[in-house]
Order: structure tokens, then sequence, then C-alpha cells
């Protein structure tokens, strides 16, 4: 408690509203990331979490409410920007450029700093080997399993302070499922902070040391992760328990 | 059977069919990075060659010049209608399509027909509706000029009743490839083209990369803008003349040879504009001698049909979907 | 869940529209009533447009036929002219004595006169209305769009290329006009080029008679299914609406409309030729659409109106004025400069065009909707567009797969 409390806060979200054209996904989100944390948003289909991570990397802007990071008011900013200011997004759904291959996706990832940084790459094929394996494969021919971990390289290639990962386990096998978190750990070692959406409520739990649960729209709970995995209410509704 | 003719066709058709694929070139970058057929485009091309002949008029140079003269003052227009028309065609896209991007399709597609017609009449206001004949810059020898016959290593076997390879067939050709080296090298081997090339695939993860979408996409109008100029000045000197008109045909001709190589395909584009200049020259010139009956008033028929028959039956392309790298 | 509150949705919509269509019924008559007696105001006021208001109709029957491939099923045809073509064509070749047809002994007599051979045109417009589209209305809209303007330019190729049947550049005439209608004692209505009035009634009577037909039709099923494909074909297709055959009815509908105004107009010209056909007259009735209200038939028809009038009445009028004016500044050459003479010998005439498509670019960027919009058509031509550029971009990304996937 008291180490977190020492730490500077990394991303802040005060009171954000978001919408889709008329549809009001985000009804006053607040939460916080400090430097150095993992971070975990939890709910249900629909709840609003993509939309949370959406807005956060400019590809929504809220039409109310202050997204704060280091400090500065980014809400409104265009992705593009928020992207070069060290923040990276693995996207749900993974979208990777489909013709292009392994290594060019990877490439990408390193647009905002212009050139590749060799020991980004090393970092990524140490975390994935598979990838190094594949590097020349168009990406749109990988399995879904491979094209998760290509995305989550990707975003690593922009060796960011803050990294935005939506759902990484999804349509992975349990074995890898493992994998992913303990890879989320290291890059979290490593010195990334990093914000994880999950379905998956006990793994990411327990990779994180926050977590907040959203229900359509907004945060219904929070607490420290080891709280929220105790808590009946996520038992409950997040664990299957009966 | 008129081989000679034939021959003869082969070579206007590579001409046009080159000057067809810079146009075409435009329509596909567009769609490839927006889905949007960007009907003002042949008008672009257009404006492109009334550009030209303003700006070799300004200059003063005529056919009386010396060829240094004569040559910088045709790569000076080349610039210049390049400029124009790349400008010109990121104006629209500024005013009109970019307000439009989340509209349903068919929005900007309507507003790029009403540029059309829009930039047809300054056209007219411009420079009348009559045609506009090509100032008189190069000289009459190299008009005549029959390579076939004039250089020595052909051994003075061909005279002009034979296949005449044209001073002029070279120039097109000429100015023609290297544009289409320097496009192939921009976007695959340019910071910017390999955004372009992200953003087709995927514009929202290209924006989480850091691409700024809408630079990206203005780049794509820029450089479908820039070859349409080109290609205007190029028919501006190879036809002699230019009309008000005449980017509704070319473009729509240019739209096809897209369509036939696939649209958002690069590659697709250049090998689709040889073959519809091909099947234009043919058309025009050879199908006559052996067709009875068959004459030049055909050639739209012809390549109207062949546009609705491949979005009908290959909307993909020749090449379907074994295509090489989309744009 | 889509597919529910699509229904949901239209059912409201439709209970609603029929309240709205009973009360826009009083107003239509009222309307009508208040035009057929413009012959008399026209007389007594000298005004002389009556000639100018035969082809200002025609655009509205044109326009409304257009605005059931584009406003209901939202199908972009920009060769709708090509029908037009087709039907005026069809009238030439049963009825004048030049015709190819005719003289081979192969119109049957009875066919020979102008009713009969405007619902032969009728009919011919409709089924190449299903020719064309069936092959083609699977295509993505834009695709289409170009489809329609290709087949556009290929008719009236056709129609100058084949001159032995078709005459070729010169085209046809001697077409039959309406045999006279005989009146009580010596008197009769007849319709030569000249008769105004006559040709006045007649085109607005077959106005209404259109006006009436598209009406019914909105508020038929299949106006609800042109509905439900136009907003998302993927939902309407999982609620059993076929997308093809739907669209090929209003594709082939909105055809036979062309075809009906093109017969008449070809009785009213009494002679056609491939020349009086143009792409720009496709775009024409398009804006007359989109200016209007895209899918609001009332707006359509103001749309045919404002455009219409200005294309054949304001375009000369204004020119008038403005020439006089031209001449003023020409005498204030060291103000005005070059711009006195331009304006004292330029015709608004030559500005149609650029006047039509600005109206076309204006009209997708301020309103998309058209002056007179109808409300939910609105909604879908703005799209989403509330703070990102992108908000609906993987919606549309998850619907192109689906469309690809289906295709
Ligand atoms: N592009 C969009 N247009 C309209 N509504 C949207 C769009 N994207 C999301 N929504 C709506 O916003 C709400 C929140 O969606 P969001 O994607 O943030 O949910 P989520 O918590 O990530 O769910 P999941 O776990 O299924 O990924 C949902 O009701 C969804 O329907
Ligand atoms: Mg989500």
């Amino acid at each position: 408690m008291s180490a977190t409390a020492e730490r500077e806060s990394m991303l802040k979200l005060n009171d954000v509203h978001s919408y889709y054209g008329q549809i009001h996904a985000l009804k006053g989100i607040s939460i916080d990331v400090k430097e150095g944390e993992v971070v975990t948003l939890i709910g249900s289909n629909g709840a609003g979490k993509s939309t949370t991570l959406r807005t956060i990397s400019g590809l929504l802007s809220p039409r109310q409410g202050e997204v704060l990071y280091k400090g500065n008011n980014i809400a409104g900013t265009p992705a593009h920007k928020v992207a070069g200011m060290g923040i990276a997004q693995s996207p749900e759904g993974r979208r990777i450029f489909p013709r292009m291959t392994v290594l060019e996706n990877l490439q990408m990832g390193a647009f905002v700093h212009g050139k590749v940084d060799p020991n980004d790459l090393a970092r990524v094929y140490d975390l994935f080997p598979r990838l190094k394996e594949r590097v020349s494969q168009k990406a749109g021919t990988m399995s879904g399993g491979e094209q998760q971990m290509l995305a989550i390289g990707r975003a690593l290639m922009a060796s960011p302070k803050l990294l935005l990962l939506d759902e990484p386990s999804m349509g992975l096998s349990p074995i890898l499922v493992e994998q992913i978190f303990s890879i989320i750990k290291d890059i979290n070692k490593q010195g990334t902070t990093v914000l994880l959406v999950e379905q998956n409520a006990l793994m990411a739990l327990a990779v994180a040391s926050h977590g907040y649960v959203l229900q359509t729209g907004q945060i219904i709970l929070q607490d420290n992760a080891k709280a929220l995995l105790a808590n009946e209410t996520v038992r409950k509704a997040y664990l299957g328990e009966e | 059977m008129n081989w000679t003719l034939f021959f003869q066709m082969v070579i206007i058709g590579i001409a046009t069919g080159s000057l067809i694929a810079l146009i075409a070139l435009g329509y596909t970058l567009v769609y490839g990075i927006v889905e949007l057929i960007n009907f003002a485009h042949g008008e672009v091309f257009m404006l492109g060659a009334f550009f030209a002949g303003t700006v070799i008029g300004l200059t003063g140079v005529t056919s009386e010049n010396s060829t240094i003269q004569i040559i910088g003052t045709l790569l000076l227009a080349l610039l210049a209608c390049m400029v124009f028309s790349a400008v010109l065609n990121a104006f629209i896209d500024r005013v009109a399509y970019r307000r439009l991007r989340n509209a349903p399709r068919l929005a900007p597609l309507i507003a790029a027909i009403g540029f059309s017609f829009i930039l047809q009449n300054i056209a007219i206001y411009w420079k009348g509706p009559n045609p506009l004949i090509a100032p008189k810059i190069l000289p009459r020898e190299f008009t005549q000029y029959n390579i076939l016959k004039e250089w020595a290593i052909f051994g003075g076997y061909f005279d002009d009743k034979f296949i005449r390879f044209m001073a002029k067939d070279v120039l097109v050709i000429g100015i023609t490839i290297p544009l289409l080296i320097g496009m192939s090298w921009f976007v695959y081997r340019t910071r910017i083209g390999t955004a372009m090339r992200a953003t087709a695939q995927d514009r929202e993860a290209a924006a989480l990369m850091g691409i700024d979408i809408n630079r990206t996409i203005q780049v794509a109008f820029l450089i479908g803008g820039a070859l349409a100029g080109a290609a205007g000045m190029v028919a501006l000197i190879y036809n002699n003349s230019a009309r008000f008109n005449m980017g509704f045909q070319y473009g729509l001709f240019a739209f096809t040879a897209a369509v036939l190589g696939g649209i958002g395909n690069l590659t697709g584009a250049v090998v689709g504009g040889l073959l519809i200049g091909l099947i234009w020259a043919m058309s025009d010139g050879w199908m006559p001698t052996v067709v009875p009956g068959w004459g030049a008033q055909w050639t739209n028929t012809v390549i109207f049909s062949i546009l609705v028959l491949v979005l009908i039956f290959r909307p993909a392309g020749l090449f379907g979907k074994a295509t090489t790298e989309k744009v | 869940m889509a597919v529910s509150s699509v229904q949901a949705r239209t059912e409201a919509f439709f209970a609603e529209r029929k309240a709205e269509s009973n009360d826009r019924l009083r107003k239509v008559l009222i309307g009508i009533v208040v035009v057929s007696l413009y012959p008399i105001l026209d007389q007594w006021l000298g005004f002389g447009l009556l000639g100018s208001l035969i082809p200002i109709l025609m655009y509205a029957l044109l326009a409304m036929g257009l605005n059931i491939v584009v406003g209901y099923a939202g199908l972009l045809d920009i060769g709708y002219v090509a029908f037009f073509i087709i039907g005026a064509y069809a009238q030439a070749f049963l009825t004048s004595p030049n015709s190819f047809f005719i003289r081979q002994g192969l119109v049957p007599g009875f066919v020979q006169n102008f009713w009969v051979a405007m619902l032969f045109s009728w009919v011919l417009a409709a089924i190449f209305g299903v020719l064309i589209g069936a092959p083609t209305l699977r295509l993505r809209g834009d695709y289409l769009a170009i489809v329609t303007l290709g087949f556009s330019e290929i008719v009236p190729d056709f129609f100058t290329n084949a001159a032995g049947i078709t005459g070729g550049p010169r085209g046809i005439g001697q077409i039959a006009k309406p045999p006279a209608i005989p009146l009580p004692g010596d008197r009769s209505i007849s319709f030569s080029s000249t008769d105004h009035v006559s040709w006045f009634y007649l085109l607005l009577a077959v106005g209404v008679l259109t006006l009436f037909m598209v009406t019914r039709l909105y508020d038929s099923r299949m106006g609800r299914a042109w509905q439900a494909i136009r907003e998302d074909e993927i939902a309407a297709a999982s609620m059993g609406i076929p997308p093809v055959s739907t669209k090929l009815w209003a594709f082939a509908l909105g055809a036979s409309f062309a075809g009906f105004a093109g017969s008449v107009y070809s009785g009213y010209v009494q002679s056609v030729y491939p020349d009086q056909f143009q792409f720009s007259l496709s775009i024409l009735v398009l804006s007359m659409v989109i200016l209007g209200g895209i899918g609001n038939i009332y707006g359509v028809l103001a749309g045919a109106l404002i455009i219409g009038s200005f294309d054949r009445i304001l375009a000369v009028k204004l020119t008038i004025p403005l020439n006089a004016l031209g001449r003023q500044m020409e005498s204030w050459p060291g103000i005005f400069g070059d711009l006195g003479s331009f304006f004292a010998t330029h015709s608004l005439t030559a500005d149609r065009f650029l006047i039509f498509g600005l109206a076309l670019v204006l009209v997708m960027i301020l309103r998309p909707g058209g002056l007179f919009p109808s409300k939910q058509r609105a909604a879908e031509m703005k799209g989403d567009d509330d703070n990102f550029e992108f908000d609906d971009y993987e919606t549309n990304q998850t619907v192109r797969s689906a469309r690809r996937k289906e295709a």
C-alpha cells in the first residue's frame, strides 16, 4: 500500500463520457494507473472496456471528462499523436496488417520512432520465438494465436511507456494463455506500465495489482487485485462461482 | 491480314496505354486507401493538359528555340502540371471527401460526380468549349522522326510505309516509365509509402501505429493527382490537342483499366492500362481491316462492355485473388 | 439483436407513415388542383411559360422514377438516361412510319398507336431494367453506379452505330402523337407540339398517375423491403427479405418509369436521335432527387421544379438582367475590367451544369438529406460522424467483410 502511494500516476481518467453516435458507451469513467503497475479492467461483454481503451488511445474522443497522461490532458488528441507520446495499444481482434509480412508488421510497430531498434526486435523475438520463425510469412495467413502474439509484439516495438492490451488471451489455447500472462508480467518487470482488458478475470487479477469492474459504461467496483479476487460479486459474476 | 498495320497499332496502343496507366494509378491509389471512385479524377487529368498548354505558352519557347530550351521547357511543364494536378486533387479531397469519410460510401461518390461537372465547367471558362491546340514546341523534324527508318542499326530496312516508331511514342513511354518506377519506389520504399499501405489495410490500426491518417490519405490524392497531371501534359503533346470533355472518356477508360487489373492493385493498373490502350488502338485502327463493318465508333462500346463484364464476372480483376501487393 | 431492432423500428415507422400520408394526400390534392389551374393563369397574365413547363413535368416523371431506385432502394444509378432512351426509341420503333420494324411489317396495326405503344415502351424498359439489373445488383454500390454509367454509354452508342435499324445519328422522325380527342361540336383536343395546353394536361395526368403509383409502392410491403435493404442489407436478408430480387424490383420499376417518360417525350418531340440523350441528363435528374430530398417523393418533386425551372426558364430569364448589368459595368472599365464585357455576353444557360455539380457537392456536405429530407434518410446519409473520424469504421469493416464472404 505504501509503495503504490509514492508512485506517480501515469494515467488518470476523470469522469470520462464517450459516445458512438447516440449510444452513450462510457458514462463517467474514472480510473488511475500508476507508473510501473499492471491494472486490469474487467467486465461483461459490451460493458465499455474496449471503448475505454479506444478513448485513451485517441481512436475515440470523449465528449466530457479528462484523460490525464503524465499530468497532461490528452482527451481528444488524435490517435497518431497519442501513439507518439509513448502509449501503444494492442487492439481488440488483433488488427494486424494482413498483407504485410510478420517483420513488416513489427516494423510498423516502430513507426513512431522512424527506425527499428534492434534491441526491441530482439526482445520481441525473445518473448515470442514463434514470430522469429515466421518473419517473412504474410501476417494474414498466420493462425489466430500467432496473430495475437504479433499484435502484442507489434505494440511492444514502440517501446511504450504505457501498454494497452485488449483481451490478449482471446482465442488462445490454455497453455498459451498462461504464457501470455507470464509475458505480460515480464513486460511489466522490464518497466512498462500495463492497462489490461480481460475476460479472463482470474488470470488478469493474478497479474494485476489493481482492478476495476465495468458494467454498462460505469465502474461498479474497484480495489486492489487481491481484494477483488476475494470479492463476492466478482466471484459470482466473473469467476463463474455460484 | 495486315501485319504492318497490326504492329503499328501495337506501338500506338502501348503509347496510349502507358498514358492510361498513369491515370489508372490515380484511381487505384485512391480507391485502395479510401474506397472511393474518384469520379473527378478524369477532370484533374484534363485540367493538367490545359495547364500544360498555359505553362508552355507562358515560357514562349517554340520549336524554333534550341533543343536544350525545348527539353528544359518540357521538363518544367511536366513538373508544373504534376504540382498543379496534385494540389487540385488534394484540394478536392480536403474540401469535400474528407468531410464525408464516415458518411455512406455513396455520399463521397456523389460529391465526386458533382466535382467532375464543376471542373468541366471551369475548363470551359478557362479555355472555351473548343479543342485547345497544343503549342508548337516539338520541331517538325522530331514529330516526323521515324526511329525505325532513321536509326542506322535498323540498316535502312524500314521506310515510312512500314511501321513507324515515332520519336513521339518514345517521348510518351520515356516519361511514363520513370514515373512508374518513381511511384513504386515511393510506395514501397519510403516511410510515407509504408504508411499508405498500412492505412489501406487497416485504417484504425495504422492510426494506432502513429500514422496520421488524414495526411496519408492526402498524400495518396497528391500522388494520384501528380500522375494525372503528368498524363495530361503527355496527352496534350501526344494528341496535339485537348478538350474540356476529354477527362470523361480517358477517365472511364482508365477506371476500366484499374478494374481490369484489380482495383487497389498498382501493378494491375499498369497492366490494365496497357491492355486498354492496345484494345483501343486495335479497335480504332486494325479491326476495321479484319471485321467488315467495324469502325472506330464501336470502341467505346467495346471498352464499356469490358468494364461492365469484368465488374460482373471478375470484380476482383483479371488476376483475381492472386493479386500481388495492394497499395 | 440487430434484426429485431430493425424490425421494430420499421413497424413503428410504418404506422407513423400511414397517418402522415393521409394528411399528405389532402395537401397533394390541393396542389394538383392549383397546378391544373396554371394554364388559365398563364394565359391571363401572359407569361407564356407553358411550353417550358412541359419539359419540367417530364423531369418530374424521371425524378420520381429515379427516386425509387436511389431514394427508396439506395442504389446509385448514374446511367438512368439509358432507360429513358429505350422508352423513347421503343415508341419510335412502334409508331413511326420510318421505323425499321414497321417497314418489315413486324408491328401489328393496333400497336402503332401512341397510347398502346406507350404501354409497350413502359414494359420494355422494365424488361431492360431486369436484364441489366439481374447480373449487376449483387455488386457493391459504387461498382453498380459505374456499371449503370457504362451501360448508359453503350445504349446511345448502339443507337448511333446500328444505323440500319435505328437511323443512326439522325434518328427516327414522324413518331405518333396521341390521337386527337373529339369534343362535342366541331372541336377536338389535338396534340401537336405546339398544343401546349393539351400536352400540359396530358403530362399532368401522367404525372399524377405516377405519383399515385409510386406512393402506393412506397407504402406497400415492397416499400418496406426496400427500406430494410437500404438500411442494412445483411440484417434485412436475415429477416427473410431476398436482397437481389428486392433490389431488382426497384431497379426495374425505376427503369419502367423512365421508359414511360421516354415514350411520352418521344411523342411530344416526334423525333428521336442519340445526341438528345447524354450522361448529363442522368446527372440532371440525379441532382433533382438529391437536392430535393432523397427518398422523399414530395421533396423530389420540389427538386425537379427547382432544377427544372432553372434549366428551362430561369437560366434564360436571368441572363437578360445579367447582360444588362454587364453592359452597365462595361462603361466603368477602370473598376470592373473585363468583367463587364464578360457579363454582357455571358449566358447563364452555359452554367447550368456548373450549378448542378455544385448542388450535388454542397448538398452532400451541408445537407445530405436534401432541402426537404425524408427523416430517416437524412440520418442515414449523414452517418454517425459524432466526434471521431473512425467512429463506425469498425462496423463498416465488419459489414464489409461479411459482404465479401457472402459474395
Ligand atoms: N463502433 C460502434 N458503434 C456503435 N456502438 C458501439 C461501437 N463499438 C461499441 N459500441 C457499443 O458500445 C458499448 C461498449 O462496447 P465495448 O466494445 O467497449 O464493450 P467491451 O466491454 O469491450 O465488450 P467485449 O468484452 O465484448 O469486447 C456496447 O454496447 C457496444 O454495442
Ligand atoms: Mg471489447
